[in-house]
């Protein structure tokens, strides 16, 4: 079983995180990964982006040409990833940053206003966990508990407020998730 | 110990450290700047030096004079860097001292760009510096194997005096991949280490023993002495070439109607190509040369069973390794080539369907 | 309605990618308004360096070489001598002209090369990513500096117009500050002396600009120059090294 996912947005927004934390995770849990993230100054204030390959077999490629599931926090995200996603794959994307959205109907689309269900919680720098969430509700393709252990032991002594309102991201967008699994 | 999720550039850094390696001067370049930076935070843990030096040209004479001084020592770069190391590279292996330098290939020729590539197979397997040397060459092709090949590099350049390059590329040093680290050496290990090059090195005459002069140097003017010094020198590769040829092979069998031959990250491409041409019935399988100097030439004649009708060669680059493998061949079945440029890596996709052409 | 701020014909259309309070764009300017008011444009020609500034040979409108890091004054002397009729200037970072690039701009200076020499010194590589210069203050955090610049072991920052002012040749040589619209009108002036003596074939030139790189630095644009006019100054002192033209030597 293998899932190949894209996680794309602006510089900044914390899109090579998303891989991280999965690929972390899931490492934990004794899968294989690989965390592959574009590099080079197109990454100042440019789009960025990481393909994270999650696999009970060894990885061969870790290049991702068709995702099982594209995360895109914004329009060019869809733009230059969505024909790629494999017929039948997830697309999860930010409403509040992509007014064009995605016209595939032969793939689930999971459209979520981010923005503002990260400002609910009470910071945009959640956003990224939120999208996390919303993964991990969808495809279970780690448990919440092993992010939950690793944001904990990161955060619980350097900032425990932010810890408290990354996890409530995870859990909305679990939920969030859900729905669609 | 358990795994740790971490960027080759990093892990080949650990890894260094943990092999032993207490000196280590470079030059900022991308792909390959975590690398510097790691050792840049951790050297002065251990006790160990790290110097940004001004150049690479400084880098790799500092290189030659740790090296000549008979300690562990590593510097790394990225393509243009290495280009300027080669000088010093070649004095280094005429003056026989062991080194590691590690190469995160990007795009080139020339400030070219910093995307992954493997344009430098020739510069560092065929030259590079001038006159009559050989570099050992160890390609990796995961962060794992990366790390890996620390170890294993320290261990050729002592054992044989030779610079040792490890020749990856700019995916491999940005990936992240889980590593498992071999436990660091133990005071008592760095202790041998230090003193397995006292016989030749320079150091300081030990308590009693009469007054040493050793030389580090490669200049001889007498030609009939160089000479000797050089059939020495290939002495020594011959030695090399028969003891340390390595490669794996991927779905290699009797079946195979192609053979692939692709090395570093250009092979984990391939090796995805291949799981999705063998589920349409097709065989194919791959070799890969884990040293591409020594070259396993053998292994690839060897490889060529009955069957097979067409070798194909994949490399981030115009086409240099497959010269080796044409060499292996001996021409007893067509040797095909298809690379990509300028940092651009190629898709498993792409690879499959210049494999399915073949059958 | 006045034009205040015409884009100068020594540039070309193209934007520049520099980041935003990044001092790179106002040098470029200034140089292209020298330039421009010297009426050399069909006669000039330009070597970028490696580091931010490499694109420089897109944003000039004449001809431009790109160099390999560090070597643009020996690509400016080989246009110079095999061009003697046009006139030549490089444009280098801090780790290109004081590190990697160091034999080349001492040995141009030396030989009195009629070229120009404009100098970025924003005391850190930021092309790279934010990893020490031979221009990094001491105590000064960056990438591979992490406890800060420790200058017992790494030496302490270059001073560059310093270091070429004790050689004969150089004609010119003068520090500049970008941080205030007032630092810029003076620093204009200094652009616009190395370009008219370079026209006179007079001598080697050359200006440096004390600048920042807000990105690496991790400011924000006003604190990044409130931090350079407390920090850099007092080490990178302004003023005129030598000017044989108006007999400071
Ligand atoms: C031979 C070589 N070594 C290293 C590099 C990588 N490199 C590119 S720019 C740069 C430093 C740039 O710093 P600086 O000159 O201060 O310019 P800035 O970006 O700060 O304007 C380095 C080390 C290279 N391109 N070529
Ligand atoms: S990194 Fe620094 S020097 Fe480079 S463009 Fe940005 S602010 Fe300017
Ligand atoms: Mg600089």
């Amino acid at each position: 079983m293998t899932t190949e996912m894209i996680c794309a947005g602006f510089g900044g927004q914390g899109v090579l995180t998303i891989g991280k934390f999965i690929a972390q995770a899931a490492m934990q849990e004794g899968k294989n990964v690989s965390w592959l993230p574009s590099y080079g100054p197109e990454m100042r204030g440019g789009t960025a982006n990481v393909s994270t390959v999650v696999s009970t077999e060894p990885i061969a490629s870790p290049i991702v040409s068709f995702p099982d599931v594209l995360v895109a926090l914004n329009q060019p995200s869809i733009d230059k990833f969505a024909h790629s996603i494999r017929p039948g794959g997830v697309l999860i994307y930010n409403t509040n940053m992509c007014p064009r959205g995605c016209q595939r109907e032969d793939i689930i689309q999971i459209a979520v206003p981010m923005n503002e269900i990260a400002s609910e919680i009470g910071s945009m720098i959640v956003l990224n966990m939120l999208a996390t969430g919303i993964i991990i509700g969808k495809t279970n393709i780690i448990k919440y508990e092993t992010l939950e252990g690793n944001l904990t032991s990161f955060l619980k002594e350097k900032n425990p407020d932010l810890l408290a309102k990354n996890l409530a991201a995870i859990q909305r967008g679990i939920e969030i998730g859900k729905q669609y699994a | 110990m358990s795994k740790i999720l971490m960027k080759g550039n990093e892990a080949i850094a650990e890894a260094a450290i943990r092999s032993g390696c207490r000196l280590y001067f470079a030059y900022p370049i991308t792909p390959q700047s975590e690398l510097i930076e790691y050792m840049a935070k951790m050297m002065p843990k251990v006790n160990g030096t790290f110097i940004q030096a001004e150049s690479e040209v400084a880098a790799i004479n500092m290189v030659y004079g740790a090296a000549g001084s008979g300690k562990r020592v590593m510097t790394s770069s990225s393509s243009p860097g290495i280009s300027l190391k080669m000088e010093g590279i070649s004095y280094i292996a005429g003056a026989e001292l062991p080194c590691v330098i590690v190469n995160v290939q990007r795009g080139g020729p020339g400030l070219g760009d910093i995307q992954p590539a493997q344009g430098d197979y020739f510069q560092a397997t065929k030259g590079g510096g001038h006159g009559d040397y050989r570099l050992i060459v160890l390609a990796p092709s995961s962060v794992q194997e990366f790390a890996d090949m620390a170890s294993e590099a320290f261990d050729l350049a002592d054992k044989y005096r030779n610079p040792v390059m490890i020749l990856a590329d700019g995916m491999l040093g940005q990936m992240m991949e889980p590593v498992e680290f071999k436990p660091a050496k133990t005071d008592a290990e760095l202790q041998e280490l230090a003193n397995q090059h006292l016989s030749w090195c320079i150091c300081p005459n030990a308590d009693g023993d009469k007054k040493h002069h050793h030389e580090i140097n490669s200049l001889e003017l007498d030609p009939q002495v160089l000479e000797k010094h050089v059939l020495d020198l290939y002495k020594k590769y011959a030695e090399i070439e028969k003891n340390e040829a390595r490669y794996e092979t991927y779905n290699v069998s009797d079946d195979n109607e192609v053979l692939c031959v692709a090395w570093g990250t250009a092979s984990r491409v391939v090796k995805s190509a291949i799981n999705e041409v063998m589920k349409e019935g097709k065989s194919v399988g791959l070799i890969r040369p884990i040293r591409v100097w020594p070259y396993p030439y053998d292994a690839i004649k060897q490889a060529i069973g009955k069957n097979v009708k067409k070798v194909y060669v994949f490399e981030l680059n115009s086409g240099q390794m497959v010269e080796d493998v044409k060499i292996a061949v001996e021409g007893k079945v067509p040797v095909d080539f298809w690379g990509k440029l300028g940092g651009v890596v190629f898709t498993p996709a792409e690879i499959k369907e210049k494999l399915e052409t073949c059958f | 309605m006045e034009i205040i701020a015409k884009r100068p014909e020594a540039l070309t259309k193209e934007p520049f990618h520099y980041c935003p309070g990044c001092m790179h764009g106002v040098a470029h300017r200034l140089i292209a308004e020298a330039i421009d008011e010297n009426g050399l444009i069909n006669e000039i020609a330009g070597v970028a360096p490696v580091g931010c500034g490499v694109f420089a040979y897109k944003y000039f409108n004449f001809d431009m070489a790109e160099a390999a890091h560090g070597r643009a004054p020996a690509v400016a002397t080989g246009i110079k001598r095999a061009r003697p009729d046009m006139h030549v200037f490089t444009y280098q970072g801090d780790g290109d002209l004081a590190a990697i690039g160091t034999a080349e701009i001492v040995h141009a200076a030396n030989r009195g090369e009629k070229i120009s020499v404009f100098f970025i010194n924003n005391a850190i590589y930021g092309m790279t990513g934010g990893q020490m210069a031979p221009t990094t203050l001491p105590n000064m955090k960056t990438t591979t500096s992490p406890y800060g610049r420790n200058v017992e072991d790494i030496g302490y920052p270059i001073r560059v117009c310093e270091l070429l002012s004790t050689l004969v040749a150089p004609y010119y040589i003068e520090r500049v500050s970008l941080l205030t619209s007032a630092d810029i009108i003076k620093a204009k002036k200094a652009v616009e002396k190395a370009i008219r003596y370079n026209k006179e074939n007079r001598g080697f030139t050359f200006v440096e600009f004390i600048s920042t790189c807000p990105t690496n630095w991790g400011y924000e644009p006003e604190k990044a120059r409130q931090w350079a006019k407390e920090n850099m100054l007092p080490f990178f002192k302004p003023g005129v090294f030598r000017d044989k033209g108006e007999g400071v030597e």
